[in-house]
Parts: C-alpha cells; structure tokens; sequence
C-alpha cells in the first residue's frame, strides 16, 4: 500500500534533474578541446598550408621564392623520383610483413600463455624505448659490421651465397645493402606492430578457443577461424602503425643503407637541407602523403575491419 | 534402456589444482538419453566434472567412457560430445547461421544449408540467421548455442549453468523450451546449475554435489522427499530440522524424543544408524505441516507428529502463507500453508499446535553440520 501512495510523487523529479548540468556544461566539451585544436592549428594545419604553397613556388634561394602555381613540380619530382618511392613501399611492406610474422607470435605468447611473465615481457617489448632511435640504429651498424660475428655466421652457413643472388645482399657485406636496411626497419618498428596486436589478442575470450575446440576443430584451425579473425583490429593496427612511419623513414636508409637504397625519406631530406630546393621537396612530401593515404585506405576498406566487434 | 551408447561412465574421476582437490574421486553413470542435473554451489567441482567430460580440463585420476570408448586421452575435437557454454561463448564475428554451421564445416561437411536451416528452426531462429550475436537478445544467443552443439548430434550434450545470464521468465520459459528440445531429439543432457528449481524442473536424475563429492543421487522426488544429509535437505528447497534422540525402536518405526515432544519417524527413512539413546536429527518440509490453533488442538486426529509453538511472524505470498514459529525444539520452525481455508487467529503471538503425518518425517545423522547448505543458497542468491 505505501508503495502505491509514494510513487506519483516521486515521478517528476527525474524529468527535471538531467536538463539542470546539461545547461550548466553546455560549454564545457569545447573548452576541453581548444587545447588541443589550437595545438592542431599552430603544428599541424599551418605548416601544411606553408608546406602546399611553397609546393607550387619556383625562383631560387638568392632570389626569393613566388607562388606562381607551378604543379609541373610535382610531375617532375614523381618522374626523377619514383625508383625511390617504389623502393620505399617495398622496404616498408616487407619491415611490415616481418614485423607480422616476427610479433604474432609474440604477442599471441603474452596475451594468451605468459601468466605471470606477461608484464615483464611487455616491459622487454618497449624497453628499446628508453634508448635514442639514433643510438639503436647505430648499433645494428656494430651488429651487421663486415666480418663481424653475424656476417660471419650466415656466410658460415651460405646464407649469403643465397641473398647475395637474390640481390639483397653484396658478396661479403650486410651492411649498405637493401637487408641491412629492411632488418633496421624491422627491429625499430617492431614494438609498434607487437603493442596493438597483444591488446586485441588479450581482448579474445578464452572460451571461443575452447567452444571452437569443442566444435572439431583442432588447435590450428581454431586459431585460423577463430583467433585470427578476431585479432584482426590489432593486424590492421599494428601493419599501419608499421608500415607508415618506415615507409617515410630515412635514418635506417642512412645509416645501413649505401646510395643504392635510398628510400624517400632521404631524398625529401636531401632536397630541404643540402640541395635546398623547397619546391621539389614540399612536392615530394605531398606525394608520399596522399600515396600512403590512397594505400591505406584501399588496405582498410579490403580488411573490413569496421564489420568487427 | 538396452542402448547403452551414449552412456556417460565416469569411473574414480578426480581433479586437483596443487593442493586443492576440486572434484574427490567419483564414480557415475548417466544413462543413455537421460537428463542429469549436476546441482551445487559455486566451487563444488560440477563445473570441473562436466570440462573433464568435455575434454576441457584433464582428470588427475580415473577415466571417461562415452558408451563402450574410453575417451580419457581424446583431445576436445575428437570427443563426440558438445557444450552449451557458460554465456554462450559464440563466434562474434561469425553471423548466425555460421555460428550453428561451424561443427559441420569443421567435419568436412559441404552442403549445411539444409541441416543448419532445420535446427535453426527447431530452436525458433529461422528469421535471424544473417544476425550478429551481439543483435540478439539473451534468450536468443542461448538457443543459438543450443543449436551449434546440438547440429552435430552429439552422444552426449554438456550444458554448463546455459540459463545463469537470463532473466527469471525467460528462465523459466527456456527451462521448459530445453527439456522439450531433449525429449525431442533424445541426446543425453547433463545440465550444470546452482539452481536447485531449475534442475528439478528438467532433470529425470539429479546429483547433488558439495565439496567436490556427490552427497546424493536420484530422482528430484526422491531427494526432496527423502534427503540422505542435511546438506542436500536444506539446499533442495527448505527443511526443518530437530536435534533429537532416540527414545525407542519397534518394527518400522522410530520413536525419538525432541524437548518434551515424541515424535515418529519411518525407519526405512532414516538414513542414519538409530540405537537407543543415541542422537538423530529428524526433517519435516514446512509444506507437509498443518498449523491448528491451540484452541483446536483437540481436533487434531492422533497418531501424528505434534509440536506446539508460537506464531513468532506470517508473510502472505499468493498461493500459501509463510509461517515462522517459535518452538521449544527449534527457533524458526518455517510452515508453509496452502491458502484454501484462512484461519483469522493465526497471526504472530498465536498459540498453535504444528502436527503431521509421521510417514513425512525423515532421519538424519546427528554428526552432521546442521545449517550445511543454507549458506551456499544465500551466497548464491547475493551473487
């Protein structure tokens, strides 16, 4: 009976509460986010202008630089240039695709069967960080050195013989050939493809493993119709966080690499700081953006990522 | 039952996680066709017993058989067994149809359309095939599990707590819509729940399990009415139990003293060893009791059981009334009456005689823990 006689009045109370904050916040959201558009403004969309305009200047350095709209720039830099981005989508894929092969794993080890070593091995994983990108690279320069105790190995074992005819190596030389440079991109970016691939790995319910299991499959094709599938937000992920920063990278090209594999990322530094020509190094930079955007896009619409819980 | 195919034998099964024992080694039989019930508390290893059926989890002793084949060492996916799982455990990026198709695919079967189309519609799902499982409703994800195991027709069907996730109607309702499933398609069920309604409802047989063992085995009848220890007598429905001693023994039947009160007591239904003079422990369900007000007491034909108390609280609930009442053989003596004939004196303070027909009454070892099992129900309540 109580019951009955309290409820009318407690009905209207909830009809008023919710509008009260929402008046009182209303601005709040925004605030939040001028930080951050105006940090986007200042670093981001200004240089990007500066960037596209000085893209279809011409003159020289004496003379001073005009827009004259001059987008030739872009046909000529993509006619000189294109041995070199061809090289740098292909040392980019294959980084990623070792990457893959060399994380997967990995990553399935620490979400699914580390125990109580995943948060060591997850530590191990980013500890590379705590060095300079610089000091890294430069140790595999050590690592790979002519005579050195991996070259001589892999001669030992006439694993040289074969990449040497493969053409990724020279005769008795790692260094400044096209596997020094592919092997530094793999080992710096490789964090980067293990990081999102174990979160949506360890997001997996163990259950489905052992439902699929427990539907005939065997272990593999659980892992093939199962897991895979479901760790496919982290493969896309990861691949793109890979294959995008090595794809514009130029201190791997640089400091393993000889003048044969110079990726993009040299030239574009080349041309802005030695040759000084902005326009043909704006260009280039605009190039590779739009080249990686297309291919990207392409790559997520065909994983069909979104369709994905 | 002369096919003893799907017959379900495990033999000194046991489990143990270090130096934990989660299952004591255990012997039992499902027969072919049957619907068993493992029922328990949380932790009591029926979840262990049914995942060592499965093939999921590796018996430290003993072995399984599935009809004539000892199945111990098979692998999950060579055991013609399948399970409903514990929220279901369904394929999120696999629509519905799919979901129910994978056992056949994974079998090498080409052609599912027509077989995946049929138990879709056996479990009313015909209109939700292309559905993802996050798009359906509880009930729905649940019969789509049902119908991924039961597509491949296995010897034996493993439902591990299938109902925990759903609401109290929609329980009730896929409790019913389960065992007509069964009586349908004929495969052995064993059915794990913490649910003592639910596994009398659909169960042909039930154990009972506490502490990695089976404290009972039978019928849901036969355990209600005559429970063998007071963890089974409190955690199937509710007993009022009577610290007593025997007074004396003649033919079938016991005579104990409890208070001032003698009660009789069957003896084929007392399942402890009763001497003269020693201890039992006597059972009434409070639904087997009458309530006559102390003013009546006269009317009340001889030869049964009486107590007399007082009303100490009622609650009103429907189809019966719930009584409480304070007697000098026990605090709470709970009485349930059906709500046929109300009489209007019974109301707290009442002075009242609580009698009944001594063929209800059960014995009990007096060893035991007298509150086992009340407090599991309540742990399983709060969760």
């Amino acid at each position: 009976m109580t019951t009955v006689t309290e409820a009318p009045p407690l009905a209207p109370t909830p009809v008023e509460e919710p509008r009260r904050p929402r008046r009182r916040g209303r601005h709040v959201p925004y605030w939040l986010l001028l930080p951050g558009i105006l940090w986007l403004l200042v670093f981001f969309a200004l240089p990007m202008v500066y960037q596209a305009s000085t893209s279809v200047q011409t003159g020289s350095l004496e003379e001073g630089y005009k827009v004259t709209w001059h987008f030739a720039t872009y046909w000529d830099a993509l006619s000189e240039y294109w041995p070199q981005f061809l090289r740098s989508v292909l040392y980019a894929g294959v980084a990623t695709v070792l990457c893959l092969l060399l994380g997967y794993p990995l990553a399935y080890l620490i979400a699914f069967r580390a125990g109580r070593w995943r948060n060591v091995i997850l530590v191990l994983v980013i500890a590379p960080f705590f060095t300079s990108f610089l000091i890294r690279t430069l140790a595999w320069k050590t690592i790979l050195a002519d005579g050195g105790p991996v070259v001589g190995a892999l001669s030992t074992l006439h694993v040289l013989d074969v990449t040497s005819w493969l053409g990724i190596t020279a005769g008795e030389r790692v260094l400044a050939t096209p596997l020094a440079v592919v092997c530094g991109l793999t080992y710096n970016f490789l964090p980067f493809m293990i990081l999102p691939l174990y979160t949506s790995l360890e997001r997996i319910d163990g259950r489905l493993h052992e439902a699929a299991g427990d539907l005939y499959a065997k272990p593999f094709t659980a892992f093939r119709k199962v897991t895979f599938p479901l760790s496919m937000p982290g493969v896309v992920s990861g691949t793109l966080l890979t294959f995008i920063p090595a794809s514009g990278d130029y201190v791997n090209a640089d400091l393993l690499g000889s003048t044969d594999t110079r990726m993009v990322g040299n030239v574009i530094q080349t041309q802005f700081l030695r040759i000084l020509d902005y326009p043909t190094a704006a260009a280039l930079s605009f190039i590779l953006m739009a080249a990686i955007l297309v291919m990207v896009t392409l790559y997520i619409r065909k994983s069909g990522t979104e369709d994905l819980v | 039952m002369t096919d003893t195919n799907g017959d379900v034998r495990l033999s000194g099964i046991s489990k143990t996680y270090g130096s934990f024992t989660a299952v004591h080694p255990l012997d039992l039989t499902v027969p072919q066709g049957s619907f068993f019930a493992l029922l328990g508390a949380s932790g009591c290893g029926k979840t262990t017993t049914l995942r060592m059926i499965a093939g999921l989890e590796e018996p430290t002793t003993g072995t399984v058989s599935l009809g004539d084949q000892d199945v111990t060492a098979l692998p999950p996916y060579k055991r013609p067994v399948n399970t409903v799982f514990q929220s279901y455990a369904l394929f999120p990026h696999l629509d519905v149809f799919e979901n129910v198709a994978f056992g056949l695919r994974r079998r090498g079967i080409k052609s599912v359309k027509k077989q995946v189309e049929e138990m879709l519609d056996l479990v009313q799902l015909g209109e939700q095939a292309r559905k993802k499982p996050h798009q359906l409703s509880g009930g729905q994800q649940q019969r789509v599990a049902v119908a991924r195991a039961l597509i491949n027709h296995p010897k034996v069907l493993l439902l591990d707590e299938p109902l925990g996730a759903l609401d109290l109607k929609l329980r009730r309702q896929m409790q019913l819509e389960l065992k007509r499933i069964q009586t349908e398609v004929g495969i052995t069920f064993i059915h794990v729940t913490h649910d003592q309604e639910e596994a009398m409802t659909m169960a042909d047989t039930v154990a009972v399990m506490n502490a990695g063992r089976v404290e009972q085995l039978g019928s849901p009848a036969e355990l209600y009415e005559n429970p063998q220890s007071t963890f089974v007598a409190n955690f199937l429905g509710t007993s009022n139990l009577i610290k007593a001693e025997v007074d004396a023994k003649s033919g079938d039947e016991i005579v104990v003293k409890a208070a001032d009160s003698k009660l009789l007591l069957p003896a084929a239904r007392c399942s402890a060893p009763a001497s003269t003079g020693g201890k039992v422990l006597v059972g009434i369900r409070p639904e087997k009791i009458s309530l006559t007000h102390a003013d009546d007491a006269g009317s009340i034909p001889d030869g049964r059981n009486r107590i007399t108390g007082t009303i100490a609280d009622t609650s009103f609930i429907g189809v019966s009334t719930q009584y409480v009442v304070d007697t000098p053989v026990c605090d709470e003596f709970a009485v349930y009456a059906q709500n046929i004939e109300r009489d209007a004196r019974l109301v707290p303070g009442a002075e009242v005689v609580l009698h009944w027909s001594p063929a209800h009454t059960f014995g009990l070892d007096a060893a035991q823990d007298i509150d086992a099992g009340i407090e599991s129900v309540e742990e399983e309540a709060a969760a």
